[in-house]
């Protein structure tokens, strides 16, 4: 192929995505779009941001992103802690049973939501956690724990046994060398795996959908959901909603790609 | 043999992570088996043992057998179209040189967002008023047409919009998988006077076929529980043309409040993503045994 046609071929692939992307695209338009003209339905005549100021000053939204911020970072961090104290057994044949325990783990990760969240709703309701980020982060957290945990135990393999024998030579024991030696050297892995699981625990509806009852825990996209309109659906309100809530996911796909896509590749392609 | 100190280590280590495992992954699971044993309407204190009635029911149900088969329509749409279109992007993406980041940012954008994001981004475009139907109106003089109202419209509907978000999933694994195959392999087709068609048939799907099959137990998997994306869409109608079971089993555990049966339901997804799991596992022993 002459450089012509590979620069033409380039192009076409760039502008196909952003043609397939156009849903998207609509809906950012869709928000910036005066409410007369979308009710006439033609195209905005100007873009205006009225939109996100009725968003952000008269809903539910604000809360419920600060919500979402708050589940989903102390749900990673949760999944996070508890994936690399159990991981590191598990990758270094510390545990009797692991491979029966990696089994479980595995299938755990193929576990629809629809099975266990009404035992789940009854075990939050008398807790009496109802309607707050407990019950979500407790929910979200062991629902990424077992993809988090599977993903780590690939990413310790791979690093050199080298790395710890010479740390024990050293005279450094379990614990020291875990702290200093583990941990900084799978920090890349565990950023990516932690990436994916803030990404599920975001976009995360089910639980947060049937565990909330008040604007005190709804999260982004339960708000969205049940996003009010009196007499007509507020089209441009909704739309601006929308690209609120993605927000945080959309930042991860454009300014960390190469981490996130370690961990889908990590998580699918290894087995 | 591992040494008692460092299994003590090891069990201290995971210890707190497979307690939360057992207690809100693998006890839910059985007492979900255990509450579709039962009859309970909790908002009237009722809780018996039935045994198997709840099955029983659900066997003679109507809506059961709607919601399995609208389930199994979707899955198969759904996945078939992922698959194909996913392929096709991957091989196009595998021939492009520049601004690769860019491609899988876009490509990875649809993805991203939370499934409801989605499931009212197309609940606007699919509005009598909205923008699908403008443009039928403008291109073909088609009448204002009300996809998501339309019982034999709706769930083609629902599964466009859940292919445009999953199969980028599909694309990006198989697009990873392409990288991997060294030029060598393609020089050596060339050499030997394959053609472009010929060369993906004879060299690209098969090498390509491992992930496939995986690719595909995923978005099965996936496609099975789907619940986000019809719940915010269509709540499961018009007609239930659109209520998948994990819809109906949401609907029966939370909004008409049978504990009991909704369990029931909710057991027979997870049987079915556990029946699935396993072929695949049978599937992916035999090519391995094959080879």
């Amino acid at each position: 192929m002459n450089r012509g046609r590979h620069a033409a071929l380039d192009v076409i692939v760039v502008a196909g995505l952003v043609l397939y992307v156009t849903p998207l695209l609509w809906q950012v338009v869709t928000s910036l779009t005066p409410d007369a003209a979308i009710a006439a339905g033609g195209w905005p005549g100007a873009l205006v941001l009225d939109h996100y100021r009725v968003v952000l000053a008269r809903s539910p939204m604000p809360r419920a992103l600060v919500n979402s911020a708050a589940v989903a970072v102390i749900a990673t961090t949760l999944a996070a802690g508890l994936g690399i104290l159990a991981a590191y057994p598990l990758a270094r044949r510390l545990l009797p049973g692991r491979r029966l325990i990696m089994l479980a783990v595995v299938l755990s990760t193929a576990f629809p939501a629809i099975a266990t969240v009404a035992p789940l709703y009854l075990i939050v309701r008398a807790l009496g956690l109802r309607d707050t980020w407990a019950a979500l982060v407790l929910a979200d957290a062991s629902f990424a724990l077992p993809l988090m945990i599977w993903l780590l135990v690939g990413f310790l393999r791979e690093l050199p046994p080298a790395l710890e024998e010479a740390a024990f030579v050293d005279g450094a024991g379990r614990v020291a060398t875990l702290r200093h030696v583990i941990l900084p050297a799978l920090a890349p892995g565990a950023a990516a795996a932690a990436l994916l699981t803030f990404l599920f625990t975001w976009n995360e509806f089910l639980f947060a959908y049937t565990f909330t009852a008040t604007e005190a825990s709804r999260t982004a996209p339960v708000a969205l959901a049940l996003f009010p309109g009196v007499f007509e659906v507020p089209w441009g309100d909704i739309a601006a909603a929308s690209i609120l809530a993605s927000l945080p996911p959309i930042a991860i796909v454009v300014l960390l790609q190469r981490h996130l896509v370690r961990g889908l590749l990590a998580g699918s392609l290894k087995d | 043999m591992i040494a008692r100190g460092e299994r003590r280590f090891g069990f201290l280590l995971a210890a707190p992570a497979l307690i939360v495992l057992a207690g809100v992954t693998l006890y839910p699971v059985a007492h979900v088996l255990v509450l579709s044993l039962q009859r309970r309407v909790p908002i009237f204190g009722i809780a018996d043992w039935v045994g198997a009635a709840n099955y029983g029911f659900l066997a003679r149900d109507p809506a059961f057998w709607n919601a399995a088969r609208v389930t199994l329509t979707f899955v198969v749409a759904s996945v078939a179209l992922e698959l194909v279109l996913g392929v096709a992007v991957a091989l196009a993406l595998q021939r492009q040189h520049r601004w690769r980041a860019v491609a899988v940012a876009l490509l990875l954008l649809p993805w991203c967002l939370p499934g409801v994001v989605t499931a009212r981004t197309f609940e606007w475009i699919y509005h009598p008023t909205g923008i699908l139907a403008r443009a039928a109106a403008g291109l073909v003089g088609a009448g204002s047409t009300n996809w998501l109202g339309d019982p034999a419209l709706a769930l083609g509907a629902v599964v466009a919009a859940d292919v445009w978000r999953t199969m980028p999933f599909v694309a990006l694994l198989c697009y990873a998988r392409l990288l991997g195959i060294p030029a060598e392999v393609y020089e050596a087709a060339t050499v030997d006077g394959a053609g472009g068609i010929a060369t993906v048939r004879a060299i690209t799907l098969p090498l390509l076929a491992p992930v496939l099959l995986m690719v595909a137990l995923f978005r099965t998997l996936d496609a099975l529980r789907a619940f986000d994306l019809m719940f915010v869409l269509t709540g499961g109608g018009p007609a239930a043309t659109t209520e998948t079971l994990a819809v109906f089993a949401y609907r029966s555990l939370f909004q008409t409040l049978q504990l009991g049966y909704g369990a029931a339901v909710s057991t027979v997804v997870f049987v079915l993503v556990g029946a699935t799991a396993a072929l695949y596992l049978a599937a992916a022993g035999r090519a391995e045994a094959r080879r």
